[in-house]
């Protein structure tokens, strides 16, 4: 078809060079980075060949961290201060996380998100997400050997907007440029898709250390296309552990633990779990510090028994989103199994019965995420491949707002295709009022106090009129990464009030640079070295896109006028390019960005003209 | 400052280069749909400057609106009406035949009973049977639209839809709640 030729805007015509860019899969148990490297993508291993990164951070009484390995073999002994499974924790309050008397931690709470006090001080999950995120950069700048340019970090399909922020936030702290936040069942059914040129409708079960996702997926020509996704994003293999932690306190008769008991017996909990997977029956054995010793033997049945509401759990969830997507099992081409827990026999052989299949397992669970996630790095980097694709994914959540009654009003439902938006129009009650508030929630469920607050805002300025004559249109927009924005603009009497709120959870910049000259590893002037680099990288690829957009459509829509405006701002940026200061690259950058707005646009217009006419010739070859 | 430009305003059908018409192929539908996102959705952007970032970003959201207006044949019938002013009353016109607010009523009843009894092979059926009745009903639409251009009619159809439209949100949470 005609129109799918068409040159894209801003494609450079010329061959650049490779831009380095990374995926990352930060798991609740591991995490892992990938690159493409010679159009094929490779998970990068650590200095012994590791790829796995445990998700574990310790920190130390000097302020130094600990990250992984070195990390989880003490986690026993040093229990408070080990921090493991911290994605459980991203964008949740102390309330949301379940059986916290369990868990060996200090947990101190917090409006928005629950903290962590530790040895080295209060430290917030984000702050701990990006411990693990800066050793998984450092680990690709060195295999690389170069500056990235961003990276696409994977979260759970079923994390709502706190959850995503959050893990937004840790991978700023971490240094890294987000060029998107990809769902994890999606970024494995690309890799998956790719290598093996499949067509048709597939499932995608995700059961990891910490959360389950499940997505039905259509892929067609080139194109992913989520139809549906659900799940739970507080349900995986550490309930497993958990359960079978329980099952053995009540065998011993005993009573709560503390924290060095807790973890060593988890750990044991879940080293059995594992073994049970291949043999029918283990041991557990340990001694716990009152002296005490624990042999147990636990049976493949026994804990098939006590875990099978667990994966009964996952079944609803498939339920719901084979609902959403209009489909019947028989219409299920394939079954990709994702995530560590998929290897336990009992959730194949769910899964198998639900479907009525047997499931692909023919990649590596372990991997499969974070080789999608640098696919589509590699790709949003502007690093093209001939094989052109698109991924259209979905919410997974509906967002409403809050209505008379603390009733919850839908305005985006679950499962629509992002980027979306939706506009809302309101007008004010009362005479002369100048303020009213908005709630927005995300959730399925009729009573907001059900539901997840994202944010309270105020309209405040509003002209005072009669009652019902303003209108406040207001316009939730759900970007690419599945993150909410709101703006609203009074209209009446041609006074055009313009807000964006932000999510209460979300850091501002100027938090996350506080945190940033808080966090220790990093000397003072290293982080200033850094930040000057990366503006230097953005500079040099903004210039690089103006000068191609100028090639292509400089003479025909500007006026020569407009051209020396974005003249003369280039030549300010390439000017203070070499200048050692990142503060004011930055405000050049911003300075070529204004000057080429109105270009942008016509040449986006441009394009959509061109993309009509791409239809009419399209018909005529028909 | 209006970010968008005189393009932006173009009605769907012209954006997707379909006919004006209610009966439309689908298939060509998903076909322009696909081509459009292929060229202006995000991820196509993400290498260049934030203005054009931004632009894409809308524009993406715009055609992923316009895909759900003409594929939900209600939305369709509902846009189309508008584009030719004519005003479906969805709101204030109540007065429905007396015969479909009986069965209303009986819908109403059959599903609160199912939902009681967690049943959930009922609600199945249920479901099965608003579809058909959906169906037919979209047809009447597709031929007073196209064939006749007897939009007041039209509209009466659309407002019953809309009824449809409840029902089967009832129906999906009570499926909701039978996961509960
Ligand atoms: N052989 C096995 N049998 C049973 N469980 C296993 C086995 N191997 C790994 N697991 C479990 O898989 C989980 C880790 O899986 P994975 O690395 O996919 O999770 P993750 O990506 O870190 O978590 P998430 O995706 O939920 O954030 C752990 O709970 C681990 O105990
Ligand atoms: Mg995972």
């Amino acid at each position: 078809m005609a129109l799918l030729q068409i040159s894209e805007p801003g494609l450079s015509a010329a061959p650049h060079q490779h831009r380095l860019a990374i995926g990352i899969d930060l798991g609740t148990t591991n995490s892992l980075v990938a690159t493409v490297r010679n159009g094929i993508s490779l998970v990068l291993n650590d200095e012994h060949g590791r790829a796995l990164l445990p998700s574990v951070v310790r920190y130390l009484a000097d302020g130094a961290v600990q990250v992984g390995d070195a990390a989880q073999a003490v986690q026993s002994e040093d229990p408070v201060n080990t921090i493991v499974s911290v994605k459980r924790f991203m964008g949740r309050g102390l309330n949301d996380v379940g059986d916290v008397a369990n868990l060996p931690y200090r947990f101190v709470d917090s409006p928005g998100m629950l903290q962590l006090r530790t040895i080295a001080g209060v430290k917030s999950p984000v702050e701990v997400s990006a411990e693990i995120l800066k050793v998984l950069r450092d680990r690709a700048e060195q295999s690389l050997g170069g500056e990235l340019v961003g990276a696409v970090i994977t979260v759970p399909a079923y994390f709502d907007d706190a959850q995503r922020q959050a893990t937004k936030d840790a991978a700023r702290l971490a240094g890294l440029n987000v060029l998107r936040l990809l769902n994890e069942p999606t970024a494995a059914a690309i890799a998956y898709g790719l290598d093996n040129a499949s067509e048709g409708i597939y499932a995608v079960y995700d059961l990891g250390g910490g959360t389950f996702d499940i997505s039905i997926l259509k892929l067609a020509k080139g194109v992913f296309e989520v139809l549906a996704t659900n799940g739970d994003s507080a349900l995986g293999g550490d309930d497993f552990d958990h359960r079978l932690y329980c099952w053995l306190l009540e065998k011993n008769r005993l009573s709560a633990l503390g924290a060095h008991d807790t973890r060593a017996l988890l750990t044991r909990a879940r080293a059995a779990k594992e073994e049970l997977t291949d043999r029918v029956e283990t041991r557990i054995t340990a001694v716990l510090g009152s002296g005490e010793m624990i042999d147990t033997a636990v049976t493949q049945e026994d804990f098939h028994a006590m875990t099978q509401n667990l994966v009964a759990r996952t079944l609803q969830p498939m339920r719901r989103a084979l609902r959403d997507a209009g489909l019947s099992v028989d219409e299920i081409k394939g079954v990709v199994m994702v995530g560590g827990s998929t290897r336990m026999p009992q959730v194949q052989r769910a899964v198998a019965d639900f479907f009525k299949q047997v499931p692909l397992t023919n990649l590596d669970p372990d991997k499969v995420v974070a080789l999608g996630a640098a696919i589509q790095a590699n790709v949003l980097a502007g690093n093209r491949s001939e094989d052109d694709w698109l991924l259209l994914d979905v919410c997974p959540l509906s967002l409403g707002i809050e209505t008379m009654g603390g009733l919850t009003e839908k305005i985006i439902p679950r499962n629509s295709t992002i980027p979306t938006a939706r506009a809302q129009e309101f007008t004010t009650f009362k005479d002369g009022q100048t303020a009213m508030s908005v709630h927005v929630v995300q959730g399925e469920r009729e009573l907001v106090s059900d539901c997840r607050s994202l944010a309270r805002f105020d309209l405040r300025g509003i002209p005072p009129m009669v009652a019902g004559s303003a209108r406040i249109r207001v316009t939730y927009q759900i970007d690419a990464d599945g993150l909410l924005s709101v703006s609203a603009r009074e209209q009446s009497c041609g006074v055009e009030a313009h807000i964006v709120v932000k999510p209460s959870y979300g850091l501002s910049d100027a938090e996350i640079t506080r945190m940033l000259q808080e966090s220790h590893g990093h000397a003072r002037d290293d982080m200033q070295a850094r930040a000057l680099r990366e503006q230097q990288v953005e500079a040099s690829q903004l210039l690089e896109a103006v000068v191609n957009a100028l090639e292509q459509d400089g003479q025909s829509l500007l006026s020569a006028d407009e051209r020396a405006g974005i003249a003369a701002a280039m030549d300010e940026l390439r000017a203070r390019l070499q200048d050692g200061d990142h503060l004011v690259i930055k405000r050049a950058v911003g300075q070529l960005n204004d000057a080429t707005v109105g270009f942008a646009q016509r040449r986006m217009d441009k394009s959509v003209s061109h993309a009509l006419t791409g239809h009419k010739i399209s018909e005529l070859d028909n | 400052m209006s970010s968008i430009g005189s393009d932006f305003q173009q009605d769907f059908f012209r954006l997707f280069d379909l006919p004006l018409c209610f009966q439309l192929d689908t298939a060509l539908l998903e076909q322009h749909y696909r081509a459009l996102q292929v060229q202006f959705h995000p991820d196509k952007f993400s290498h260049l400057p934030e203005a054009e970032q931004r632009l894409s970003m809308q524009w993406s959201t715009r055609i992923n609106e316009g895909y759900q207006t003409l594929r939900k044949p209600l939305n369709r019938a509902r846009y189309l009406l508008a584009l030719r002013g004519v005003d479906t009353q969805e709101e204030t016109n109540t007065a429905m035949p007396l015969d479909f607010l009986m069965a209303q009523m009986e819908w109403r009843e059959d599903i609160a009973a199912a939902r009681q009894a967690k049943d959930d092979a009922a609600l199945d059926g249920l479901a099965d049977k608003l579809r058909q009745q959906t169906r037919s009903l979209e047809q009447q639409l597709g031929h007073l639209l196209d064939d006749e251009q007897d939009y007041l009619a039209a509209a009466g159809i659309v407002r019953k839809l809309k009824f449809f439209e409840k029902l089967a949100e009832e129906i999906a949470s009570a499926f909701d709640e039978l996961d509960h």
